[in-house]
């Protein structure tokens, strides 16, 4: 069970919020302007690493807010929280 | 013509709220009934927004994630960074709502009634705190959740917005109205173990959270 | 008189409070602070138990949690509870135990018989013998095996007790009270942390308690009294005694179950709850799990009275046992050395020494010389002799030269150390091989916790507080407190709380993972690793060489399965059941891995451990169902009027966590009966249904109907004010994922409606999209789902009922066409009136805040009395709209449905962008063999197919063939009897079905395929005339 620290309430537990999937797929400018193939990547295909990974979070029991989080798929160790149109902070070596 | 009377989720249950409160060594629990809810969205950081609520509600919205403003009677609780809860007495609804709306006409706001759409339980006494601790994951030692602290949590499997509105403590849990049967339920079970004579550990897990 | 076997004046015990108990239909007698364990052995009751597979005589084997062998059933009836460890249970007046695996008694036991067998029931061969004949399996060999494996018995009766639940955060949590753990609690407890320490023991103290110990003076366990008194004096520090820690989640999570009443025995203390479930969230955590002893394999060693040295310590110091009159020990390292002389301080009755080692640490061997114990250095064990009891061992040098026999009534082994690393694994935390230890030490952990005293091989006592101390000092420098103050411990007072924009900068710091001890481990063991006597020997010796006592794995299993193949340590354990018992292998698993490398011909480390899994010791199915039990097992929702429909012989339907009416018969009607008679009143006169579950969104701003626009498939910009629309809405990838009606309230204010089991997936929706894609909308959404309580009146009387309701509101359909609202009074309650249907037939959606739900619902009743008013489910509800061919979300759609496929292109627009619009032009939601929704009429008109049934095309496919793939067209969504139809109908979605029409198709089920013909989904009234009424 994770901590997951909300940018507006802060630390809570795991069960107050659902997760949101893979962050930074943005949804494209016009849609109708990709290929067929440009679509499905949008739609379906997703990053699957063993390590870090981007995501959003909503802490939906709570203030309702979304936001991302960096979260390594092995130790669940969250090394980033930042809000939605913030930039991702740089990588850890 | 058909009764207007109004019927609160709990209006069958002061009796055996008054029975938990009666066997619990202070621990009490009751419905306020009908408090009047109202639902305001707008941007904190204009200083309109700031201004036209100020100006009806007689505080300020908090700014502070997880706090609430004003008077235990009449206060504003902190839902989101662009979303409130205000407070006020049974009977305040349509006049604070009109207020609302005139005051903050012309800008991008929303005020919306929502007082029947959940109930207020409030408990309190020195084993509120470990009541709540039997099933919601919030940390409510004093030093953590005293007034003027509010959170929106869960309590077992209902969503609860709790707020702690004395230092005694008493604790408010606003509900939505189809889950304050199964809140109510949930809370005098919990609270079994506070009868008098019984609770073996009771008073040093209270002290711990004091 | 407590036992023949109590030392005179030893053990923390009080002999002035005697206590009876019932052992095996046996009376006997122990004292408060007894075990059940170290009452039996007290009495000279060794023997306690039955092997699981092969029945051989078993004793306590420890003093702990570690116990393999000492398994009972613990009191009957209700209070039951199976494969309890004796060496845990604390005795109380009147206690009741009986040993398990054994018929039908502990000294006569008929599965005994498996012991002439035991030459074929070697690793594997339940596996191997059972797997065929096929059909022989259900028939004879699983209830033949069922009869004679498992363990004890399950209670029969529902469990009388209350179990209970508690959060709880903390800056330090400390596990284990012995030395380390409480010289690191008190430490941090000092500095006015928020500190929880918590050991399974009745009383904190661990080794203090079970060896002879000094601490500045004062006798340890006069010590440990004085530090548990003084933190149980500050209220910044909880301790929790009879609690095990048993998961080590992430981010320090942590779970721990406290048994509160077990030793004041069943329903003694009645409204308390009997164990209690604690969930910890701790900034860090110290680890002072302490250290399992470990056998060494010899042959028979798995007779009663054969012990490990701490065990035996632990009995004669903690309890005033003697384990017999005559002991010898077996060790091969200094620790196990030192307990059997601190044994023979308490209980004078060890005779000899077995050292495998050449030399044992100069000092210790003084002391055995002074207390009269002979010692053999460079000697072993071959084997243990005995029947019911061990009654002397063969000892050979380490060259194999036999070197006698011995008499003894008890042995006392010590193969090395197995530090408690279960719960530092759990979290999870590497582990390495000490190979100067021959054991597994934590290494580096993942998350911010330290390890102490023996868990971290510090075993002199001395060694053990400092450890203590030393990871008190890390964890305080990591929660940054020198000098500053810590956020969790300074008040966090009104007004530094208003200013919160929270996260305590401590926990930043204090997330960071425990860092080793610095410095090397020091050596306090001189062990020479020996695991098994056999092997060192490099011969076979007789007699049966134990490894799992709980699971009855020998050596030779472990051997068999390397021989067969088995490589990976996770495998052989699997296929040996090495570990797998109850006791997860505390005293196995190593001993056991180490066997495996070396038949493998590899090093330990190159083997590995198995992984250390949560719970690290059994957890009731009580305590974690908690009060989650009865009603309380999940929120039953109820609206404002459910005390009505129950008043008025409501059958329920379980929606979601809904309680809903479903139908509401009258005396004597079944179901079939009920919907029958709600059916024709709603076709005929007038029905009325609760529809407040329905989710209700409150959309305001100035881009309120842009929003719309895109989040629904249909154009909203121009619908009026006072209108309403049906609404689909989308993912990106076309499907559908929710419908309703919405109304335009004002030009910047909506009310959408969603189906009941989506309300708040479609707010989370909205918001996602608002906050994430479109934050420059000016949009806000609020939920006002219980904010109003819905009457939906029905039928064609329905204008005439609300009529009466509201004489003010003009109803005509030219004043109130189909598809608006009005607001006025209805029934004296401010209203807001929807003419939408959801049947097919005219229909009033009345809306009030819910606080008055049920006076309108009362109100509408009373009114339509008049006009044939009946109250009617959702049963009926589900009738009346698939006769209308009117789709439910979830019902006819599954996330691979489009609008298209359902027929509802005309919800779609063509002109303006929406989400998932960019998917109808994908290929596949172009294709035109599609599944798409059609109407079935059963050629038996009382055929209700099942839904979820598969449709074929021709009778022949109903039979399926693996070799010509899938024979499915489709499937069925909806179905029904309508007794307006007369007969049964249904929904479904085929391949293609819209060209199919007219067409037989045959429903699949084990009676045979039905036929059922291909049509419209409306079955009623296509033309629409009934919407604004027949009249
Ligand atoms: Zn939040």
């Amino acid at each position: 069970m994770l901590r997951i620290g909300c940018p507006w309430c802060g630390e809570r537990e795991e069960i107050e919020f659902s997760y949101g999937g893979q962050a930074h797929l943005a949804y494209p400018q016009d849609p109708h302007a990709l290929t067929d193939e440009q679509w499905a990547q949008y739609l379906f295909m997703r990053d699957n690493p063993k390590g870090l990974l981007r995501e959003r979070w909503v802490h939906s029991h709570g203030c309702r807010r979304w936001f991302n989080v960096e979260r390594h798929t092995v130790t669940h160790e969250i090394t980033a929280i930042y809000k939605p149109g913030e930039p991702p902070p740089a990588r850890r070596a | 013509m058909a009764s207007t009377e109004r019927a609160s989720p709990l209006a069958a249950w002061p009796a055996r709220f008054a029975a938990a409160s009666a066997s619990a060594t202070d621990f009490t629990i009751r419905e306020l009934p009908f408090t009047t809810q109202i639902n305001v969205r707008g941007n904190a950081a204009d200083a309109a927004f700031a201004a036209a609520t100020q100006a009806v509600l007689g505080h300020g919205l908090p700014a502070a994630a997880n706090t609430w403003a004003g008077t235990a009677e009449r206060a504003a609780l902190w839902l989101g960074p662009d979303e409130w809860l205000v407070v006020a007495p049974d009977g305040m609804n349509e006049s604070i709502v009109a207020a609302l709306r005139n005051s903050l006409d012309g800008q991008h706001a929303a005020v919306t009634d929502v007082s029947a759409n959940r109930t207020v339980i409030e408990i309190a006494g020195s084993h509120a705190r470990a009541v709540l601790g039997k099933g919601c994951p919030l940390d409510l030692h004093a030093r953590a959740f005293s007034p003027p602290q509010t959170a929106q949590s869960l309590l077992a499997k209902a969503q609860i917005l709790l707020q702690c509105a004395d230092i005694r403590p008493a604790f408010r849990l606003y509900v939505r109205i189809s889950f304050a049967p199964y809140v109510a339920e949930w809370l005098i079970d919990a609270a079994t173990e506070f009868a008098a004579s019984r609770g073996l550990d009771a008073q040093r897990i209270a002290a711990r959270l004091a | 008189m407590s036992g023949a076997f109590r030392i005179p004046g030893a053990g923390h015990i009080d002999r002035a409070q005697p206590l009876a108990f019932r052992f095996n239909s046996k009376s006997l007698q122990g004292c408060a602070g007894d075990t059940l364990a170290s009452a039996l052995l007290a009495n000279g009751v060794h023997l306690v138990a039955r092997s699981f597979k092969y029945h051989r005589p078993r004793g306590m084997f420890t003093a702990g949690n570690e116990e393999p062998n000492a398994i009972v059933q613990l009191e009957r009836g209700p209070h039951t509870e199976p494969n309890l460890r004796a060496t845990e249970i604390e005795l109380y007046a009147g206690l009741v135990a009986a040993s398990v695996n054994c018929f039908p008694s502990v000294d006569f036991d008929l599965g005994v018989l498996n012991r002439l067998a035991s030459a074929i029931l070697v690793a594997g061969f339940y596996n191997k013998t059972f797997m065929w004949p096929k059909s022989f399996w259900k028939k004879f060999y699983e209830p033949v095996l069922r009869n004679a494996s498992g363990l004890g018995v399950a209670p029969d009766a529902p469990d009388p007790d209350i179990y209970d639940r508690l959060h709880w955060h903390c800056d330090v949590l400390v596990v284990g009270a012995g030395p380390a753990g409480l010289s690191a609690a008190l430490e941090v407890a000092r500095q006015g942390l928020r500190t929880v320490l918590i050991d399974e023991a009745p009383e904190p103290g661990g080794t203090l308690l079970q060896r002879p110990a000094q601490i500045g003076g004062i006798a340890g366990a006069a010590w440990a009294a004085r530090a548990a008194a003084e933190l149980d004096g500050l209220a910044n520090v909880l301790v929790l005694r009879r609690t095990s820690v048993f998961g080590y989640y992430d981010h320090n999570y942590l779970m721990a179950l406290e048994r509160r009443t077990d030793h004041l025995g069943p329903g003694r203390a009645p409204g308390i709850a009997r164990k209690r479930l604690w969930h910890f969230r701790a900034a860090r955590v110290i680890l002072a799990t302490g250290a399992h002893e470990r056998p060494i394999v010899f042959g028979n060693n798995d007779l009663p009275g054969i012990m490990l040295a701490n065990a035996a310590c632990t009995y004669a110091t903690r309890y005033g046992v003697a384990l017999g009159r005559r002991g010898v020990a077996f060790v091969n390292n200094d620790h196990g050395y030192a307990l059997a002389l601190d044994t023979q301080a308490a209980a004078g009755n060890l005779s000899l020494i077995v050292d495998a080692r050449p030399a044992a640490d100069p000092e210790l061997a003084r002391r055995a010389a002074g207390a009269g114990v002979r010692a053999l250095q460079g000697h072993v064990i071959a084997r243990a002799l005995g029947g019911k009891r061990v009654r002397g061992v063969d000892i050979r040098t380490c060259a194999g030269t036999n070197a006698g026999r011995v008499e003894c009534d008890h042995l006392l082994i010590s193969g090395g150390i197995s530090p408690a690393v279960h719960l530092f694994s759990q979290a999870p935390g590497t582990l390495r091989y000490d190979a100067r230890l021959a054991c597994f030490l934590p290494d580096r952990a993942s998350q911010a916790v330290e390890v102490a005293g023996a868990l971290n091989a510090r075993l002199q006592l001395a060694s053990a507080l400092a450890d203590g101390k030393a990871a008190a000092a890390r964890t305080l420098a990591a929660l940054g407190r020198a000098p500053a103050a810590l956020a969790t411990s300074a008040a966090l007072t009104a007004s530094s709380a208003a200013s919160a924009g929270f996260v305590p900068p401590a926990t930043v710091a204090a997330t960071a993972a425990g860092t080793p001890a610095p410095g090397p481990v020091p050596d306090e063991l001189h062990i020479e690793p020996l695991w098994s006597v056999q092997s060192l020997l490099g011969r076979k010796l007789p007699g049966k060489h134990f490894i799992d006592l709980q699971n009855d794995v020998t050596e030779s299993d472990i051997r068999l399965a390397a021989r067969e193949g088995f490589r990976s340590v996770e495998h052989a354990k699997r296929y040996t059941t090495t570990g797998m018992a109850t006791d997860q292998g505390k005293t196995s698993n190593v001993t056991g891995l180490a066997i495996l490398a070396e038949a493998l011909g590899k090093t330990i480390p190159e083997v590995g451990t198995t992984t250390f899994r949560p719970p690290f010791t059994p957890v009731t199915f009580g305590a974690l169902a908690g009060r989650d039990r009865g009603t309380l097992s999940d929120p039953v929702r109820i609206t404002p009027m459910h005390a009505w429909h129950a008043a008025n012989g409501a059958v329920f339907e379980d929606v979601g966590q809904w309680k809903r009416p479903w139908y509401f018969p009258l005396p004597g009607e079944d179901m079939q009966a009920a919907v029958a008679r709600e059916t024709r009143a709603l076709r005929t006169t007038a029905g009325v249904m609760d529809a407040t579950t329905l989710g209700k969104i409150d959309i305001r701003g100035a881009d309120a109907a842009e929003f719309l626009n895109r989040v629904y498939t249909n154009a909203w910009t121009k619908l009026a004010v006072g209108s309403c629309r049906y609404g689909l809405m989308c993912k990106p990838d076309g499907m559908m994922m929710d419908d309703g009606v919405t109304a335009r309230l004002a030009p910047d204010r909506f009310l959408m409606t969603t189906t009941t089991g989506n309300a708040a997936r479609v707010l989370d929706w909205l918001e996602e999209w608002l906050q994430t894609e479109w934050p420059g909308l000016k949009v806000y959404c609020t939920s006002v789902t219980e904010q109003w309580s819905t009457v939906a009146i029905v039928g064609p009387n329905s204008r005439k009922i609300l009529q009466a309701l509201a004489p003010d509101m003009d109803l005509s359909n030219a004043a109130f066409p189909f598809m608006t609202f009005r607001e006025g009074e209805v029934a004296g309650l401010r209203a807001r009136v929807f003419r939408i249907s959801f049947s097919g037939e005219l229909s009033y959606e009345v809306n009030v805040p819910s606080w008055h739900g049920l006076a309108l619902w009362q109100a509408v009743i009373d009114a339509g009395k008049a006009h044939g008013l009946t109250p009617y489910g959702t049963e009926t509800m589900h009738v009346a709209r698939a006769e209308k061919g009117y789709i439910i979300i979830g019902q006819e759609t599954d996330a691979t449905v489009t609008p298209q496929d359902l027929g509802l292109a005309w919800a779609v627009s063509t002109q303006k962008d929406f989400i998932g619009k960019r998917s109808f032009a994908r290929v596949d939601t172009r294709r035109t063999d599609r599944k798409q929704l059609v109407g079935l009429l059963p050629r038996d008109k009382s055929f209700v197919a099942a839904e979820g049934s598969h449709l074929v095309a021709s009778p022949a496919r109903a039979v399926f063939d693996p070799a010509s793939g899938s024979p499915s067209i489709g499937h069925i969504t909806s179905s029904y009897f309508s007794p307006n139809l007369g007969s049964g109908f249904a929904l479904a979605l085929i391949a293609n079905g819209r060209a199919l029409r007219g067409q037989t198709v045959y429903c699949v089920r084990d009676a045979g395929p039905q036929p059922m013909t291909v049509g419209d989904p409306v079955f009623f009234d296509p033309e629409g005339k009934r919407r604004d009424g027949i009249d």
